[in-house]
């Protein structure tokens, strides 16, 4: 073989009850030693399921390996058995793993020392001196620091950005020469995200070993990729070069990808999402896979389309040459997304918000002190704007929603809804002013009572505040939602479940819309959802913003996202406002130094961008409110920072009235 | 009843029957109820008529199942046994179904002092074994076929309260629980039309298993001669006294005990069918 590792024509399908479903159809793909590859796709595109299968990792069944050949070095390993000596010796020991949930790959009840060394004693076949030694040196190059004390530590003890390190150093045991990936930092944050991805990078590029990267990320693929595979519905549709795919898309499912998904260095462009949703594995189409969603789809497009050389190691597998596709672009040009700049009156305030939660003791469960979640924070939302709000997980962002909609105890400070303290109200004054301030859920799954009818669900509030006099109007008015948020009117009588995730998105925002609120909280209402459905939603929200000038409190954790979404964007940090301005002028000239960093953690999809960008690595990680430094809570992780920042808390210092920044050290 | 409904109550049949064996559960529910029902036109004998010159027969052509030891039928008294078996099994449960329920429902959501009451209460009842509470409570109530409602009702209660009070604790802070306060829903809203449903698939379950476990209680209570009072056929009864004459009529035992079985298994059968026909969410697998 001409490859170091070489699969070919890789075919996998599951056996239902019902019927049979193609899983992988027809894959081949190589790496070569210190490459760095990625295998990019949406859920259910098959890139997780590829890899599982070519170290035969399925169950057998439902799985079933219908053919194909992986060589690696030379030897084809799809000749030995799953659970055979030699495939055994191959998983771990040539070939490493690491999976995506850093909480769960590890055993909970071993320490981290007992499972690094039994990798090493299972390949390396040392004695436990030597596999001890071993470990301590694997953990010194993953980066954990104190590594001899930490060795008898339990996986609980360790924050998820850490257990990632210590599954990186088990993978490394035996010194594999092939490392697989999937999506190793799709759980963690995007300053950790960073580290890891660069840890592993350097690690691979050290040792020459080939690292197959699979993710969602098209930022992460373009950082870090040399080649890049992009799958859709089972089947590798383009792959080449990093740099070719980036600037010579040749096919138009990656070409979606890369309009739909929002980027940081975007201006005002509005997202171009793609139709529809992909085929279940179970229903495949004739032909090509995507062409009930391809703008460019033509009747020859039910043919089976083999992936075609288009040079520079480039293929793809769309019937139309770049060129072909180049010219059909130019008839619909990109709308441009319509600002509009005049926002009203405030709508919402928040004045030195702040959350506790009580710490008890004893067996008299005695108050013994207080824990601060939100640390006095302040802003303000006017009529038909979007407030982003964004940080790291543990940053309060949620618990900040929570709180302003009163869902919370021990809140206190000023919440003003349209100009009236509403913390102070007894839950039942509340109740009827509740129509005025809704919520978009993480979770288009679980927000959903699975038991209703979605007619039920999106029609209650209307019932609950008694927005509708009869059966006839209230039957109008859901209609009405249904058609709002893009829905058909027949579909109202289906259970959640019945939905797509996208779909069932708009059913929740098709309720919160219900009683007409004054400002609607959404809670990452698109980090469950693909690019390619993200970008509906968030085209929904914003055309719904225009048509009925909706005021947004935009939650997530995703920059490029709230970036492109919001008029004024807030940073969070340890439950702080760390820099609060308008969204432009935040991404390009950000002050506060945390705000650089998280800003500089978040790839760009697009390599020649991300060659020309500083790097610069934000050490550690966000710290548990338990143990918030005094002084600016951004101090022990922040390289200006100095005596002055280790004892006092910064306040908002305001540029003008819109830029405002915590920091002492900038002026 | 408009089109809409009826093609609803045709679709539930549909679904419910599709598997063959709650199909059988569901006829032999409903052959006992029929039997129960039209007991005294089955048979041309008395139930409780006494003929002592024909006691402890085998099973022959006038009496299909043979005689008991007062010259009894024993088939007419499995008919008129499955009349007090069915009516004990199912009210009873419904007794301790709505208070266990309801007992649970509230005690989860709204927690607090109520739950700690409640909760306490339940730990009473829990420590007093079933059958002696049974006992102990027939001796206050006395043996009519009321009173043995009431006993075996109460006696299972805490199962009831403690599943739902779990049920509700995982349910009630489930994202859509909070939507609803968010919408501003009342507690009396969030809990009858949204927590209730979502909680129900395991008590109904629970509920058909119970009444099987109810007539075996029955059962074991006239075995022990604190059940109902004779002459009233019982089929726990009829077992008890049967047992001891298995060698001069082994079907007077026997054949009680076979309904017992096949009644509860049916019940058993019926309620899982009921389950997966009542969520939605296995809409299209069934």
């Amino acid at each position: 073989m001409e490859h170091f590792l070489e699969v070919k024509n890789l075919r996998v399908s599951f056996t239902g009850d019902i019927q049979k479903s193609i899983a992988v159809d027809d894959v081949s793909y190589y790496a070569e030693p210190g490459e760095v590859v990625c295998f990019v796709g949406e859920s259910g595109s098959g890139k997780s399921v590829t890899q599982l299968a070519a170290l035969q990792l399925l169950p057998v069944p439902p799985a079933v390996i219908e053919g194909g050949e992986v060589w690696l070095e030379g030897v084809n390993i799809m000749q030995y058995k799953a659970d055979s000596p030699q495939m055994r010796a191959v998983r771990g020991g040539e070939v490493g793993m690491i999976f995506q949930e850093p909480m769960t790959s590890l055993n909970p009840v071993k320490t981290i020392g007992v499972q690094i060394m039994e990798s090493v004693i299972l390949h390396l076949k040392c004695s436990r001196e030597k596999a001890r030694e071993r470990a301590l040196e694997l953990l010194g190059q993953v980066g954990i620091p104190d590594a001899a004390a930490r060795l008898n530590d339990f996986p609980y003890q360790f924050s998820g950005g850490m257990r990632q390190r210590i599954m990186i150093a088990i993978a490394l045991a035996a010194s594999p020469k092939v490392i697989v990936a999937d999506e190793p930092t799709t759980a963690l944050d995007v300053t950790t995200q960073a580290q890891i991805l660069d840890l592993l990078t350097s690690l691979a590029a050290k040792n020459n070993t080939a690292l197959i990267l699979i993710t969602h990320n098209l930022g992460i693929v373009a950082r870090y990729a040399q080649r890049i595979y992009v799958m859709y519905a089972g089947k590798i549709v383009e792959e080449g070069p990093a740099e070719k795919i980036f600037g010579h898309t040749a096919h138009p499912y990656t070409k979606g990808l890369l309009q739909a998904v929002p980027r940081l260095d975007d201006q005002n462009r509005r997202l171009v999402p793609i139709d529809g949703i992909g085929p279940s594995p179970g229903k495949r189409l004739t032909g090509c896979q995507f062409r009930n969603r391809c703008r460019y789809s033509s009747e020859k497009c039910c043919e089976e389309q083999a992936l075609r050389e288009i040079g520079g190691g480039q293929r793809s597998a769309c019937i139309w040459s770049y060129e072909e596709l180049k010219e059909q672009e130019k008839e619909g040009a990109e709308d441009e997304r319509k600002e509009t700049e005049e926002f009203g009156e405030n709508v919402l305030e928040v004045k030195d918000l702040r959350v506790t939660y009580p710490l008890r003791k004893g067996i008299l469960n005695r108050k013994a002190g207080e824990l601060t979640i939100i640390d006095g924070i302040s802003f303000s939302i006017r009529k038909g704007e979007t407030l982003g709000l964004v940080g790291e997980s543990g940053c309060g962002k949620t618990t900040t929603a929570k709180a302003i909609l009163k869902l919370l105890e021990g809140t206190s400070g000023r919440v003003l809804l349209n100009g009236r303290d509403i913390l102070p109200l007894r839950e039942k004054e509340f109740r009827s002013q509740r129509k005025n301030i809704q919520m978009i859920f993480q979770d288009p799954f679980s927000s959903l009572d699975p038991r209703k009818p979605v007619e039920e669900l999106v029609g209650e509030p209307l019932l609950i505040h008694k927005l509708v006099k009869d059966r006839a109007e209230y039957d109008r008015r859901v209609d009405e939602l249904f058609c709002l948020v893009g829905l058909e009117p027949s579909m109202k009588n289906r259970v959640a479940h019945e939905f797509s995730g996208g779909q069932r998105q708009r059913v929740g925002i098709a309720r919160a819309l219900a009683a007409a609120p004054d400002i609607i909280i959404c809670d990452e209402p698109v980090s469950a959802l693909d690019v390619s459905i993200q970008a509906q939603i968030i085209n929904l929200l914003e055309d719904l913003q225009q048509r009925l000038k909706l005021t947004f409190l935009f939650i997530a954790h995703d920059l490029s996202v709230v970036k492109h979404i919001s008029h004024r964007v807030a940073v969070m940090y340890l439950g702080n406002i760390v820099e609060i301005s308008d969204s432009e002028e935040l991404y390009a000239k950000a002050r506060h130094p945390y705000t650089k960093a998280l800003l500089n953690a978040v790839p760009i999809p697009d390599p020649a961008i991300e060659q020309e960008r500083e790097r610069r690595m934000l050490p550690g990680e966000v710290p548990s409110v338990m143990k918030r430094p005094a002084g600016c809570c951004f101090c022990d992780r922040c390289e200006l920072s100095d005596e002055r920042c280790r004892k006092e808390k910064p306040e908002l210092v305001w540029d003008g009235k819109k830029h405002g920044t915590a920091c002492f050290q900038i002026t | 009843m408009d089109k809409e409904t009826k093609t609803k109550i045709h679709l539930f049949f549909r679904r419910l029957f599709k598997r063959k064996l709650v199909m059988l559960a569901a006829i032999l529910v409903l052959f006992f109820i029929l039997t129960a029902i039209f007991a005294p036109l089955l048979t041309p004998y008395e139930p409780n008529k006494q003929d002592l010159t024909a006691i402890l027969q085998k099973p022959s052509a006038s009496h299909w199942l043979g005689t008991d030891e007062a010259g009894r039928d024993v088939l007419t008294r499995i008919f008129y046994g499955a009349r007090t078996s069915l009516i004990i099994g199912v009210v009873s449960v419904l007794i301790s179904a709505v208070a266990g329920v309801t007992l649970g429902l509230v005690s989860a959501y709204y927690g607090g002092l109520l739950n700690t009451v409640i909760s306490r209460f339940i730990d009473v009842l829990m420590s007093l074994p079933s059958l002696m509470l049974a006992l102990a409570l027939g001796l206050v109530f006395g043996h009519s076929i009321g009173s043995l409602m009431i006993i075996l009702g109460i006696s299972t209660i805490p199962t009831y309260t403690r599943m739902m009070s779990a049920q509700v604790l995982s349910v009630k802070n489930q994202d859509y629980i909070t939507a609803e306060r968010v919408a501003g829903a009342r507690n009396s809203r969030i809990l009858i039309s949204h927590i209730l449903p979502n909680c129900f698939s395991p008590i109904l379950v629970l509920l058909t298993s119970n009444i099987g476990m109810t007539i075996l209680a029955e059962s074991s209570l006239s075995f022990l001669g604190m059940g109902i009072n004779p002459p009233t056929a019982s089929w726990g009864a009829m077992v008890s006294a049967g047992c001891s004459k298995l060698l001069l009529n082994p079907v007077y035992g026997i054949a009680p005990g076979i309904c017992v079985c096949l009644l509860v298994y049916g019940f058993n059968v019926l309620g899982d069918g009921l389950r997966d026909v009542l969520d939605p969410r296995l809409r299209g697998s069934l």
